[in-house]
């Protein structure tokens, strides 16, 4: 172009290999160009600062550059066609456009306006009576031959009446009618007003009341739903039930049930080895042992306290169905599930039939009727638990008169004392019952506190089992049935029940803690805590490398059994059960535990007369020579003879009632029995451990050489044998240990160093990441600089717009008072002119 | 001589209150090694005083080591003195002076006496046992034996034996560190399962483990914050309703 307008920005050093953009720069065509695209845009802007109407240029592809203008036009002529296709008049050209008015139809609202309204005037719409239309069109002729045909039987003398006479009459008659209509109207309205405000009265009475009564009012109003309707309802709804999944086969359930089962042990076993702990955050949905895994989600049914709200005839029906159910448990028919399960049905649609006649059936959509019938299906499975658990126990007459007495709606208690209370004087049945309602009516789903009014409530269950168990009778039997619906809360809240019993646990072991500090030497806790730890291994599963609560637990119980003094029969026994505890809880992972196989060397060594410790040491709680020795040693031959094996009542851990020495001798040989199975275990258990036969050598020792078996009666000798046998059994095997091969460290590589050159004249320093985060703040600034470049030159532009506008006013109001001055003095010079003329003349 | 609690009163203060303000310090020299032979806690004990006799004032104590290797009995990993006996034994095995066979010899009998102890104490030895490794790394076939015989009957260490050369430490495995992976509690699981692989240069700092007590690992665990509370899947039946529940066995539940 024109070399004048070109500028050249010189280049000091020729640098090979760069290339330069700006070399060459055209500021004249750039400053136009920059110009001409702020008249197009901001200008535009500028110019419609204060209009709030925008122009929607709707033609197609007006704007679209990529379309050639014949294309354009084509396409444009298609669209119109297809708009004219379907018209019916072709002539109306605006037959599809809707005209609005504030967003409304208009046509819509000229329909609206054509509403007749019901109380005006014109009630006949215009219509014409016939007698009316007769008297007025056709000269009345045949008005006048009607009346005299009519009247003529009736009043012959009568004069034919005139035509002026007969119209005269008509308006009349027709002002009458249309006054009365009026007044008709009137008087209806009045009626209308006063019922509204009668009922307006009588509705603040109602609202006071309670709903339930009004109910019953209603309910007395309704008759009885015949039977005919009951059954063409039922069949109603059965028509009206989506098809569901087809019932499986018991074969499918148990292979379902297998497979669930299968998985949660896979589960556990990972765990177990404590890998990919991290890897599998997402923790397995629980199910229920009784789910059926056919995709109900536990929603518990809400029935139960609806029905309590409506009033007397659904508690009625509940009652019926308990009793059926009672009923066949009495009559034994607890496996036969589809008997039940059928009067189940049964009486869940009596259940739905009394819910539709009491009007209630607006407020229930197919949906949640389908709810219900699922919620029916668990609250079934529930009972049939319950059913199951309570047919263990013989059913006498008075449970069922206990049950109807109890109430159906329990508040979640709020506090410990509240708690007790309900629970008080209960028996165990009762008491399962009432923990099973407040669950039910307190279930999550219903409310929204009810989540932390459950979670409560497994903290009160647990410290209520405690108490139980430190009585001095404990209630065993009671625990035994509370642990159910412990484990049933447990399963609905992990997090809280981990806490509570996080906490129990920290309580105890922490009170271990002080009872050394001040005293030196800790003795064993109260039963309550021991029953603790065995609740613990029933809701958590024991197998984990890591759990919250049952490594803790492991570490408490080994510092029971290390720290604890044995002075008494009763510490022994305890020892024992947190033995059996220990091999419980390992049962499964096979964990090596040593503080077990130190307590039973330990218990072992009190089983025998003094002075024989050689050829092994016992460790703390034991020592070699003490008070504790001979706790366990039984040298009565008539006591040795006469014992039976007996399960160890556990309440002797609170209190040693008998005190009978024989009774006691034989309490000792049975710990002695237990002391021989649980060797003969921890043998079965540890059998793969690499050094298994340094871990029972002191006790291989203690049994083949010191014990006195000669001494013992059959039955011991018998426990004797099969432990030490057990425990001789294994052979000895031992392989060197070889460490893993560690993965071999690469050679160190002398090749150069290769680094990727981005831009010249740019320090190269510094990790990709850091070059990039400089080229992005590069770029930022750079980008920063030209917008604000922008900017101004937007501002400049704008202000040499606005200037010029100015001066065009102001020339053009120059410009005017130019004019009007000018005619002024024209006006002036003809007017002195005019003057001259009539001066001199 | 002296009454046992006054010997351990004693033993207690000595090496800090008494011996540092003695002109000579030497005179202490009889009551120590009486003090030494005793056996039992009272050893552990003067193990102290004759520490500071030795190191800084010349006492050659013949056969140390081997009276040292006779004091590791079970009860030391439950005795109260256990962090002041093990930060000494600490400083004697120290020397990279020692023989193989001897360092091997306290490997394996602090091992095999690990079968007994509480988790707390096995927690301390385990790193122990591997900066004995680092230290002595000849020892190292104790844990890693290509070539050994594949198949053997019986563990040629012989536990009974009173002096540490003839103890045949060096011929052994440690399959008493083998068994400790399957330890209950984690941390001892994780601890053991080092010496499966090759270890890392750094010594473990142990000074921090020795003092560790039962309550205090307790804490830590029951502080721990779990993300997610595995629970028990089986149905429960009852207090010991489980399968084939030893309580049912053995106790009842009046």
């Amino acid at each position: 172009s024109n070399p004048f307008e070109v500028k050249v920005n010189r280049q000091k050093f020729d640098i090979l290999g760069r290339k330069t953009k700006n070399d060459v720069g055209l500021p004249g065509v750039s400053r136009s160009k920059a110009i001409k695209k702020r008249n197009q845009t901001l200008l535009k802007e500028y110019k419609e600062r204060e209009k709030t109407n925008v122009f929607k240029d709707k033609r197609f592809g007006e704007y679209n550059t990529n379309i050639t203008p014949e294309e354009k036009m084509i396409r444009r002529f298609a669209l119109e066609r297809q708009q004219n296709y379907g018209k019916k008049n072709i002539y109306n050209l605006n037959e599809d456009e809707e005209l609005t008015h504030y967003g409304q139809s208009l046509a819509e609202i000229e329909k609206l306006n054509d509403i007749v309204d019901s109380d005006s005037d014109t009630e006949e719409g215009g219509a014409l009576s016939a007698e009316l239309t007769a008297a007025h069109f056709g000269g009345g002729g045949g008005l006048l031959r009607k009346k005299v045909s009519s009247e003529q039987p009736d009043e012959e003398e009568d004069k034919p009446k005139s035509r002026k006479e007969l119209l005269e009459e008509m308006i009349a008659r027709s002002k009458q009618e249309k006054q009365e209509r009026q007044s008709r109207r009137e008087s209806a309205l009045e009626l209308t007003e006063k019922l509204d405000k009668d009922w307006k009265e009588i509705q603040t009475l109602m609202a006071r009341k309670t709903p339930k009564s009004e109910k019953k009012d209603k309910e007395v109003e309704k008759p009885k739903p015949d039977e005919y309707d009951m059954i063409v309802r039922e069949l109603g709804f059965e028509m009206k039930a989506k098809p569901s999944e087809r019932l499986k086969t018991e074969e499918e359930l148990a292979k379902e049930e297998q497979a669930r089962l299968q998985k949660l042990e896979a589960d556990r076993l990972r765990r177990m080895r404590g890998i990919d702990e991290q890897a599998n955050k997402k923790r397995p949905s629980h199910m229920s042992a009784d789910d059926l895994a056919d995709g109900f989600i536990l929603d518990k049914d809400g029935r139960r306290l609806l029905s309590y709200k409506d009033g007397k005839i659904n508690i009625e029906n509940e009652e019926e169905k308990e009793e059926e159910e009672e009923e066949e448990e009495e009559e034994g028919e607890e496996e036969d599930n589809e008997n039940e399960e059928e009067s189940e049905e049964q009486s869940a649609n009596e259940d739905e039939e009394d819910d539709a006649a009491d009007g209630h059936s607006d407020l229930e959509s197919d949906l949640e009727s389908e709810e219900e019938a699922a919620g029916n299906k668990l609250e079934k499975k529930h009972e049939a638990d319950e059913n199951e658990s309570q047919n263990v126990e013989k059913l006498d007459p008075e449970r069922e008169a206990a049950k109807s007495e109890l109430p159906y709606v329990f508040a979640a208690p709020e506090s410990y004392e509240t708690f007790k209370s309900l629970l008080a004087g209960r028996t165990i049945e009762q008491q399962l019952i009432i923990l099973e309602r407040i669950q039910k009516c307190n279930h999550p789903s219903l409310a929204v506190g009810n989540k932390a009014k459950l979670e409560k409530l497994f903290g009160f269950l647990l410290e209520y089992i405690g108490e139980l168990a430190t009585l001095d009778l404990p209630e065993l039997r009671t625990i035994d049935k509370l642990v159910l619906p412990l484990y049933n809360l447990c399963q609905m809240f992990p997090e809280a029940a981990c806490d509570s019993v996080r906490f129990i646990l920290r309580d105890a072991a922490h009170d271990l803690e002080e009872i050394i500090e001040v005293r030196g030497r800790a003795t064993f806790p109260g039963l309550d805590t021991l029953i603790y730890l065995k609740i613990v291994s029933l809701l958590f599963p024991t197998s984990d490398f890591w759990h919250p609560v049952v490594t803790p637990a492991f570490m408490y119980m080994s510092q029971l059994l290390t720290k604890c003094r044995i002075t008494t029969l009763q510490d022994v026994i305890k020892g024992l059960f947190i033995c059996c505890l220990f091999l419980e809880y390992v049962s499964f992972s096979k964990r090596f535990v040593p503080e077990l196989i130190n307590f039973l060397l330990g218990v072992l060594h009190i089983s025998l007369p003094k002075n024989q410790a050689q050829g092994y040491t016992v460790v703390h709680p034991f020592t070699p020579v003490g008070k504790n020795l001979e706790l366990l040693f039984v040298c009565d031959k008539k006591d040795l003879e006469s014992w039976e094996k007996q399960n160890v009542p556990l309440s002797i851990m609170t209190k040693l009632k008998e005190a009978n020495k024989t009774e006691i001798n034989h309490i000792r040989l049975s710990c002695l029995a237990l002391c021989f199975d649980l060797i003969k275990k921890c043998a079965a258990l540890y059998e793969s451990l690499p050094s298994f036969h340094e871990i029972m050598h002191p006790l291989r020792m203690l049994l083949t050489k010191h014990v006195p078996v000669s001494e013992y009666p059959e039955k011991m000798r018998e426990w004797y044998h099969s432990a030490l046998k057990e425990l001789e059994s294994k052979v000895k095997h031992y392989t060197p240990l070889i460490c893993e091969k560690k993965k071999p460290v690469p050679l160190k590589q002398y090749t150069p160093k290769i680094v990727k050159v981005l831009e010249f004249g740019k320090k190269q320093a510094g990790s990709k990441k850091e070059q990039e985060r400089k080229q992005l703040i590069l770029r930022h600034k750079r980008e920063l600089k030209g917008a604000i470049r922008e900017i101004r030159k937007d501002n400049q532009y704008l202000a040499r717009m606005q200037l010029s506008e100015i001066m065009e006013r102001d020339s053009a109001r120059k410009r005017k008072v130019k004019e009007l001055l000018g005619s002024l003095a024209t006006q002036e010079g003809e007017w002195k002119a005019m003057k001259r003329k009539k001066w001199k003349s | 001589q002296l009454p046992t609690g006054l010997y351990k009163k004693v033993l207690v203060i000595l090496h800090d209150s008494v011996l540092p303000y003695m002109n000579e310090p030497t005179l202490m020299m009889d009551f120590l090694t009486v003090a030494y032979g005793i056996g039992g806690a009272i050893s552990l004990l003067a193990l102290n005083g004759l520490f500071i006799l030795i190191h800084q004032h010349n006492l050659e104590y013949p056969d140390f080591y081997k009276k040292l290797y006779s004091l590791l009995d079970p009860s030391i990993y439950h005795v109260k003195y256990r962090a002041r006996f093990f930060h000494l034994t600490d400083l004697f095995l120290s020397s990279s002076h020692l023989p193989a066979y001897l360092v091997a010899a306290f490997i394996k009998r602090l091992s095999r006496l690990a079968l007994t102890a509480p988790p707390e104490a096995l927690l301390m030895i385990i790193p122990f046992i591997c900066n004995l490794f680092r230290r002595h790394p000849a020892c190292r076939v104790l844990v890693h034996r290509p070539g050994g015989p594949a198949d053997m009957s019986e563990d040629p260490y012989i536990m009974e034996q009173e002096e540490p050369s003839a103890s045949r430490a060096l011929e052994s495995s440690l399959w008493e560190i083998q068994s400790l992976q399957s330890h209950y509690h984690p941390d001892v699981a994780k601890a053991a399962a080092v010496l499966n692989q090759s270890l890392s240069e750094m010594e473990d700092d142990i000074s921090g483990l020795l003092e560790l007590s039962a309550y205090e690992l307790f804490d830590k665990e029951v502080k721990k914050k779990a993300a997610d509370v595995p629970l028990e899947f089986e149905l429960v039946r009852g207090l010991f309703g489980k399968k084939k529940d030893i309580f049912a066995e053995h106790f009842s539940l009046d």
